[in-house]
């Protein structure tokens, strides 16, 4: 068993752009990434890649090159991106592999997304109701959880200030422009108690990572970011998920508490060892309750958190630093590794602007998606 | 009630009306679990009727007209409730909400059971299940 690292990182700007398929913007992350490390695409020997709308990833090597590579496509929601890592990891962990690719891209239509009822094994009438849609599950766990925990609106709308107030530094970012806590506050309801500010939009981007084994990595001078821990889980009984035509009484879990866990055990850390965090925010009210899922506070904490600037960039432990989904916008195949490409530029210390404040040298990040997916990741420097 | 002919459920074995309005799960031979809406398969799972009161466990607003499809409907969208009613040993159900003003959704407000014309078409009105408020205690 091998120690893994993250040798090179490369994105496509996250948002909108015009005339460049999703594809397209996922082999440019890939090149980027080899750019950054200074390889090339045929020195790879593993590929694993995702997209959920924007077509098959392994039809890349067309435009990266026809080297014969294993190039693995995974679909796994919003967690496409962790499944895509834990599959480099795990072939690189293995011993079987020293270096290789784990990217994801995609390019959703505008507005909210519009699944097939039957794609989710669920019947057609929950979704002629008008209830299979993912905004309204993020709402009522949330309404849910800030009437049990005692949760502002206010403290809703300071999470989305803080994510518009990072993306403005940085260049991968969509929405770049601050956005006051009283607009946030007073913009349109979209699912009560969310407003238009705090929810996250589909977007479109891609983002590759180059992983490489330790012997590997120390030979290009890269032995740097370590990958100590990649977690993904299924949802446990009892939970609460996206497209649930019901709730067990008896509650369980939710799958980010079971994958943090796993992925704290294998790291050998805890949630206080950790120095910066990207936390999945499809809403600023996920933000909210995945601090607590993932272990970093308290169920209720968070109104003391946001109030006393915990999460912000000099804050105890920055969380979002490059202004998460609600500012980079959410293709869902990328989001993810987004997340760890965030991770590995704190842990460099090329965060610029949002660079946090305080020495990093431990990362955490989390993805959450339907239907009932986590992953989490823990990188050390 | 010449009307009632004119009227179907959105799907079979998912609501019935008669002799009173109640939800259709499946409990498990085996273990006993209640599973909503029924699963098909009769030699795993048996019919069983679900409590047609609860209380209100959580609810949004549905602010923007959803994507068609899934969603269907034939009138201009106007934004509707949805929440969870947890049924009181049995399970917690989602459900659109009618015949309650927005601002009066709270958690823990008392539901019961009923429908609403979801669509007409050449057959006549196509009925969904739906929870309203009731002044009563939880049955």
């Amino acid at each position: 068993m091998t120690d893994v690292y993250i040798v090179g990182i490369g994105i496509h700007p996250f948002g909108r752009t015009e005339g460049l398929s999703g594809l397209e913007q996922g082999a440019f992350a890939v090149r980027a990434a080899l750019a950054d490390v200074g390889l090339d695409w045929n020195q790879m020997q593993f590929a694993f890649g995702g997209s959920d709308a924007a077509g098959k990833a392994d039809t890349l090597v067309a435009q990266l090159g026809l080297t014969t590579l294993p190039f693995i496509n995974v679909l796994n929601g919003c967690a496409t991106g962790g499944a895509a890592l834990f599959g480099g990891y795990s072939a690189i962990k293995s011993g079987e592999f020293d270096l290789g690719v784990a990217m994801g891209f995609d390019k959703h239509p505008r507005g909210a997304f519009d699944p097939n009822p039957v794609d989710w094994g669920l019947p057609a009438w929950y979704g002629e109701a008008g209830l299979m849609i993912t905004t309204q599950f993020f709402a009522m766990k949330l309404r849910r959880y800030m009437d049990t925990f005692g949760i502002s609106a206010l403290t809703l709308a300071r999470v989305a200030e803080k994510a518009f107030h990072n993306g403005v530094h940085a260049p991968h970012a969509w929405r770049r422009s601050p956005v006051a806590v009283d607009a946030i506050l007073n913009s349109q309801l979209v699912n009560d108690p969310l407003t238009k500010f705090m929810f996250c939009s589909p977007a479109e981007g891609g983002v590759a990572l180059i992983l490489a084994s330790e012997r590997k990595a120390r030979e290009l001078g890269r032995a740097q970011v370590r990958l100590r821990a990649v977690a993904v889980r299924s949802r446990p009984p009892g939970s609460f998920e996206v497209f649930a035509p019901t709730i067990e009484i008896e509650r369980g879990p939710a799958p980010t508490v079971i994958a943090s866990r796993a992925a704290f055990e294998m790291a050998g850390l805890g949630p206080k060892d950790i120095d910066v965090a990207q936390l999945q925010d499809t809403d600023s009210g996920a933000e909210i309750m995945h601090m607590a899922e993932n272990g970093f506070c308290a169920d209720g904490e968070q109104e003391r958190w946001l109030a006393e600037g915990r999460t912000r960039l000099d804050g105890a432990l920055p969380i979002n630093t490059d202004g998460g989904c609600l500012a980079c916008g959410e293709p869902i195949g990328a989001s993810g590794l987004r997340q760890v490409y965030e991770n590995v530029i704190q842990l460099r210390g090329t965060g610029g602007a949002r660079q946090v404040t305080r020495p990093v040298r431990t990362a955490y990040s989390h993805v959450y998606g339907a239907p009932g997916v986590s992953a989490a990741v823990v990188l050390v420097c | 009630m010449l009307a009632a002919v004119n009227e179907r459920p959105v799907a079979a074995n998912l609501f019935r009306t008669a002799p009173e309005l109640r939800l259709i799960a499946g409990r498990s031979r085996k273990s006993g679990q209640l599973v909503f809406p029924a699963p098909g398969d009769s030699e795993l799972f048996e019919s069983v009727d679900l409590p047609s009161r609860g209380l209100l466990w959580s609810y949004t607003v549905q602010r923007f007209a959803p994507k068609s499809p899934p969603y269907r409907s034939d009138e201009p969208f106007t934004p509707f409730a949805v929440g969870y009613i947890e049924l009181s040993g049995a399970l917690i159900v989602e459900s659109r909400l009618v015949d309650v003003p927005f601002d009066q959704l709270r958690v823990g407000l008392p539901m019961e059971l009923t429908t609403f014309t979801l669509r007409t078409d050449d057959a006549g009105r196509v009925l969904m299940f739906a929870f309203r408020p009731h002044s009563g205690t939880p049955s």
